[in-house]
């Protein structure tokens, strides 16, 4: 199993490393991302799951190793200049404001203007094909405040905010993990749609389930190491396990 | 992992608790469904500003029954004079209030504002009155300024930095009166000419009233017609025709009630009839500030820092901007209301009460459903507190209750506004 790949990922970590004080968080992680892909982010509480895309997301710099942006070196010192290049981080707060409608989470921070004044019409339309693009139809109206939406719609508009400002690598912790089985489904399905618009996409998982439907490729992280990664199909189940729980696979051991 | 397919499209419809956190123009195709949609709506508890004009008819009726002279004209003008500076008070509290912050300090800064404005356009500076009402609102949008960077930039609780406020804008106040030799004894008059004066002790025409109000009500329906319209012509979700007219033609009845109470007779020796040109000052004041928050993207931002302020850092609003914004807005307009104090008192006085004041403010905008917790209010809430505050000092005045009934009556009627919005708030929680 190849720990590495030639391909030309959208985006490219090569022996990353992070260190808070005597912790060492993150040593010596490499990492693709391609575009038109979904990429499943695994492993343990404390693996560096978290420290991983907060470094991605501009949160934090690296201490060493490099990034490779469709090939060439970046360093962003915060998350702005993350998003600036595309990257779009989804928390599981989601950050949106509740008592604003879908249109107007969709697209705070960068509204469209006309005379200086926000132009309710023409976000709106474009905020309606966007949704139509991703197929999110379960929604009545989108002038409906946040605070009125399921689990899943949510989920739904912080996604299609992220689409509406451009962004090349979509990166979602634990998107399913607050949602039942119907919103569940409903969001995989989003993010499958999402990949194959041509964004990359990150999805940190515990749940296999979910990672076993949706990903095109895996990763998985142990103890600040990034142990393995790579096409789905190279992985069982009980493979990924291992990788999380003991950083390799028995899987010779299992087969006897 | 279950086999069957999903179709998004089939995934049910929102549960009705759901539904009714939107508002019924936002899904209703029709007249009917609008009309359901809001009862529904009501049901659930979500009843806007309802309670409110329930309350507003009760307390009519009720001072009506007590007192014949309540709903007499000459009675009711002065009843929206008293209001003009309830309301004032009230939108400065709501650009404070939707953030959830608090501003405890624009009672005295009423005071402020009202003692640069005198002193301004009296001997020995003589300014022009437009230039003095422009001073007092810069000198109080500074102090604004400086509670917001406190606030702010320190990071302190608003609640302490204005309740400091509070004091030291007292203190400034009364060493304005000091330093000026012609505030005797802390009064400095105002001259009647002036149309400072004029704001309050003078009326416009009667007819000029119908004029203006018909002007008024005709940009309202065209406006309001003229972008369902152009929404339905881009394919957007418009109200219904039926809804439209409905709001236009509730609008003409309230608007054609105001002009016609200010255009009857309110003396009894002489005719004077017209509306006290405050009237449509502070009804100007409201409209700008909903515009404000409406259409400009600081005022969305408001919104979105009151809900949210981590999301709406992570969107690259500027937090501290919009928090320092709401306290120069919230001091500048209580300097104009300011403005309205010296004019219906014909002077300026160190004996304000600012401490009653700011409990008007912020009774004014929560009891016009503006809630304390953030994010969810309008300016025009003020405008319905603020009449429901006058009209029940007016009411209780009539009735010759004493000073201290009054203070009480305001109190348990800000704690049952307060108790309202918190139960309000929590139903929503636990839906």
């Amino acid at each position: 199993m190849s720990t590495t790949e030639s391909t030309t990922a959208l985006l490219s970590l090569r022996g990353v490393s992070k260190r808070f004080g005597p912790v060492q968080a993150l040593s010596d992680v490499t990492l693709d991302i391609p575009a038109g892909q979904v990429t499943a982010l695994c492993g343990d509480n404390g693996a560096g799951k978290s420290v991983t895309i907060k470094t991605i997301a501009g949160l934090w710099s690296q201490d060493g190793g490099e990034m490779l942006w469709q090939g060439k070196p970046i360093r962003h010192n915060n998350p702005r200049e993350a998003e600036s290049l595309g990257i779009k981080t989804i928390y599981q707060d989601l950050a949106l404001c509740d008592n604003l409608d879908i249109v107007q989470n969709m697209f705070l921070g960068h509204e469209d203007l006309r005379n200086r004044l926000l132009d309710e019409d023409k976000m709106e339309a474009a905020a309606r094909q966007t949704l139509k693009d991703l197929r999110v139809t379960t929604v009545r109206s989108i002038r409906q405040p946040v605070a009125s939406l399921s689990g899943g719609q949510r989920q739904s508009v912080a996604v299609a905010k992220a689409v509406m400002s451009n962004a090349k690598l979509v990166i979602m912790d634990e998107p399913t993990a607050a949602l039942g089985v119907t919103q569940t489904r409903m969001v995989l399905e989003l993010i499958k749609r999402l990949a194959a618009s041509g964004v990359a996409v990150m999805v940190v998982s515990h749940n296999l389930n979910d990672v076993f439907e949706v990903a095109d490729r895996i990763a998985v992280m142990y103890l600040g190491k990034l142990v393995v990664q790579g096409p789905i199909s190279q992985f069982t189940r009980q493979s990924t396990v291992e990788y999380m729980t003991t950083g390799r696979a028995n899987e010779t051991a299992d087969a006897a | 992992m279950t086999t069957e397919q999903t179709d998004p499209s089939l995934t049910p419809a929102l549960p009705e608790p759901e539904l009714t956190a939107a508002a019924p123009e936002v899904l209703a195709n029709s007249l009917s469904e609008y009309l359901q949609a809001w009862w529904r709506r009501i049901k659930n508890g979500e009843s806007g500003a309802l309670p409110v004009l329930v309350g507003l008819v009760a307390i009519t009726i009720f001072f009506q029954a007590e007192r014949s002279a309540f709903l007499t004209s000459a009675n009711l003008v002065n009843l929206f004079e008293e209001a003009a500076i309830y309301v004032v008070l009230g939108a400065a509290e709501t650009f404070i209030l939707l953030l959830s912050e608090i501003d405890l300090s624009i009672g005295y800064g009423v005071g402020i504002g009202g003692f640069v404005i005198a002193e301004l356009i009296a001997p020995p500076v003589n300014f022009p009155w437009w230039l003095g009402i422009i001073g007092g609102v810069v000198a109080m949008g500074s102090l604004g300024l400086l509670q917001g960077m406190l606030i702010t930039q320190l990071g302190l609780p608003s609640f302490i930095v204005t309740l400091g406020g509070q004091l030291g804008f007292l203190g400034i106040m009364l060493e304005l009166a000091n330093v000026d030799p012609t505030a005797v004894g802390g009064v400095i008059q105002v001259d009647p000419t002036t149309p400072i004066y004029k704001l309050v002790n003078n009326h416009m025409s009667a007819t000029a009233g119908w004029i203006a109000l018909a002007v008024c009500l005709v940009l309202f329906a065209a406006i309001t017609l003229g972008r369902a319209r152009s929404r339905r012509a881009k394919g957007l979700h418009a109200p219904p025709t039926g809804v439209n007219l409905l709001t236009i033609g509730i609008v003409s009845v309230v608007g054609i009630v105001l002009v016609y109470i200010c255009n009857s007779n309110r003396s009894p020796f002489s005719v004077v009839r017209g509306m006290p040109w405050v009237i449509p000052f502070v009804l100007v004041i409201i409209l700008f500030y909903s515009w404000l928050l409406a259409r400009t993207r600081t005022g969305r931002y408001v919104y979105a820092v009151g809900n949210n302020p981590e999301a709406a850092r992570r969107a690259g609003i500027k937090v501290k901007w919009i928090v320092t914004f709401a306290f120069i807005m919230s001091s500048a307009t209580a300097a104009l209301a300011g403005l309205i104090y010296i004019s219906i008192q014909g002077s300026m006085a160190t004996n304000i009460d600012g401490g009653q004041l700011v409990m008007f403010a912020v009774a004014s905008a929560v009891i016009g459903g503006t809630t304390l917790f953030g994010g969810r209010g309008r300016m025009v809430n003020a405008l319905l507190g603020g009449v429901v505050i006058a009209t029940v000092f007016n009411g209780l005045a009539l009735m010759g209750v004493g000073a201290a009934v009054q203070d009480i009556v305001t109190a348990v009627v800000l704690i049952a506004a307060v108790s309202l919005d918190a139960v309000v708030r929590r139903r929503a929680a636990t839906h």
